[in-house]
């Protein structure tokens, strides 16, 4: 179980929110984050990684309380064991696919892991290549092979599609849902897509203006 | 007389003050790129103080603070006998404070140029700041760091002002080109001077046209694009 409690004020463009969530997830669930852009969605993620400190919060994963800022706690994104995926992919150009694959595990860990998994998406071939060089829908199919590496307990996905076409979507969708079911994760999908969140997610949060209005099957809101 | 010990010294000053300023200059500029202190402002300006500054007002304090008889440089030469009044440790120390914003400049842009998102990937991926830095972020500023290694070289051949208050015109210890080449000039060594004069125009030519090739070939060593 995944236990979120945040308060955070954030400034956007559109003046400052106050966000205040107070949520439970079960391990193993994908949950959909919806909303307006500037809701709050991308910060509630950051705040799950340890990338951003809430002004007030409390987040447990399983056993582990990442964050108690009543007692001081707040583990960096470093000790958190999360696999997050951007929407502007954030591969390295120094490196080449499987260098940026390798350097996502931790030292001495077995290196037939990333060969594998260069296999599952499919990528063989492009190993050696600069990421520069690759399409957005394969940028994105490393991207999402490095943040499974660590194998992650929750995976964050903020917005990882949004700059993808159609059919690339499509079969981007595929991956995070045969990885999601293979490594046993609890993901977390922030998108403004409907449809991707109704194809997607099991379970839907509604953000607006820093607070859940919605918490349910995603078919039942989106009808 | 033309002589070769200003050329020697002029390329071991330039040398080591380009490499103490790296050291340097990589966890300042990176400070000064990300960090959210309230005052840092303060600290840019300190920074860029020599940019503005006449070379002998910096070298007039200099001197003053590396006398034997004040604070600092009584300090230093009892407990480290060292002596930095037209010494060459002191002209090393005096062009490290004088180029300093040369090569932290170009090294702050870099760290600014590098997508935030990247940091958040490598942090999320279990790196330290550490690891990210020497893995991530200086790799992929290569321009920036040719930069500051060239502007503070180039600078520190071209220091004149503050070398001589602090070092003076000693030879084979503080003599440097710019400082051979005005003594060769109250000389009347016009011959000589000139002789000098152009070497150095040839060599600072060199260097920054190499610079430039390099910074504008594309798939260069300096880019992955």
């Amino acid at each position: 179980m995944i236990d979120l409690q945040l308060k955070k004020r954030l400034t956007g463009a559109g003046g400052d929110i106050f966000l205040q969530i107070d949520c439970q997830m079960q391990s193993g669930e994908i949950v959909g984050i919806y909303g307006p852009s500037g809701a709050g969605k991308s910060s509630i993620l950051r705040m799950l990684a340890g990338l951003m400190v809430p002004d007030q919060g409390f987040i447990q994963v399983g056993e582990e309380v990442w964050l108690d800022t009543s007692k001081g706690i707040n583990l960096r994104p470093q000790h958190r064991n999360i696999g997050m995926v951007f929407q502007e992919y954030s591969l390295f150009p120094n490196m080449t696919v499987l260098q940026n694959l390798e350097f996502a595990m931790e030292k001495g860990a077995d290196r037939k892991l990333t060969k594998e998994m260069l296999e599952i998406i499919g990528m063989r071939e492009l190993a050696d290549q600069r990421p520069q060089l690759l399409s957005g829908g394969q940028k994105q199919r490393v991207a999402l092979a490095r943040a499974m590496l660590r194998q992650p307990k929750l995976l964050l996905l903020d917005e990882p599609l949004s700059a993808l076409d159609r059919e690339m979507r499509k079969n981007l969708q595929q991956y995070i849902l045969q990885f999601h079911r293979d490594f046993h994760l609890s993901t977390l999908l922030v998108s403004h897509d409907a449809a991707e969140i109704t194809r997607m997610s099991e379970r839907l949060w509604v953000l607006e203006n820093g607070s859940f209005v919605y918490d349910g099957e995603p078919n039942l809101y989106f009808t | 007389m033309l002589e070769t010990a200003p050329f020697y010294l002029t390329v071991k000053l330039a040398f080591l003050t380009t490499i103490i300023l790296f050291v340097l200059g990589v966890p300042l500029g990176y400070w000064l790129a990300f960090s959210r202190f309230r005052v840092k402002f303060m600290v840019e300006a300190l920074v860029s103080l020599p940019l503005v500054l006449p070379p002998t007002v910096l070298g007039f304090y200099l001197l003053l603070a590396f006398s034997p008889e004040n604070a600092l440089g009584k300090f230093l030469d009892t407990y480290f006998d060292l002596r930095l009044v037209f010494t060459f440790p002191g002209l090393v120390v005096a062009s490290v404070i004088y180029s300093l914003p040369f090569m932290v400049q170009p090294l702050k842009s870099g760290f600014t140029s590098i997508p935030k998102a990247w940091l958040d990937a490598a942090y999320t991926m279990g790196k330290s700041r550490r690891v990210t830095l020497r893995k991530v972020l200086l790799p992929n500023m290569k321009n920036a760091m040719l930069t500051g290694a060239v502007l503070t070289f180039a600078h520190t051949v071209g220091e004149f002002g503050v070398i001589l208050m602090v070092g003076g015109n000693i030879p084979n210890e503080t003599r440097v080109i710019s400082v051979a080449i005005y003594n060769e000039v109250e000389a009347m060594n016009y011959g000589v001077a000139n002789t000098y004069s152009l070497i150095l125009v040839g060599f600072s030519f060199l260097v920054l046209m190499v610079t430039y090739f390099i910074n504008h070939q594309k798939n260069s060593l300096l880019t992955y694009d």
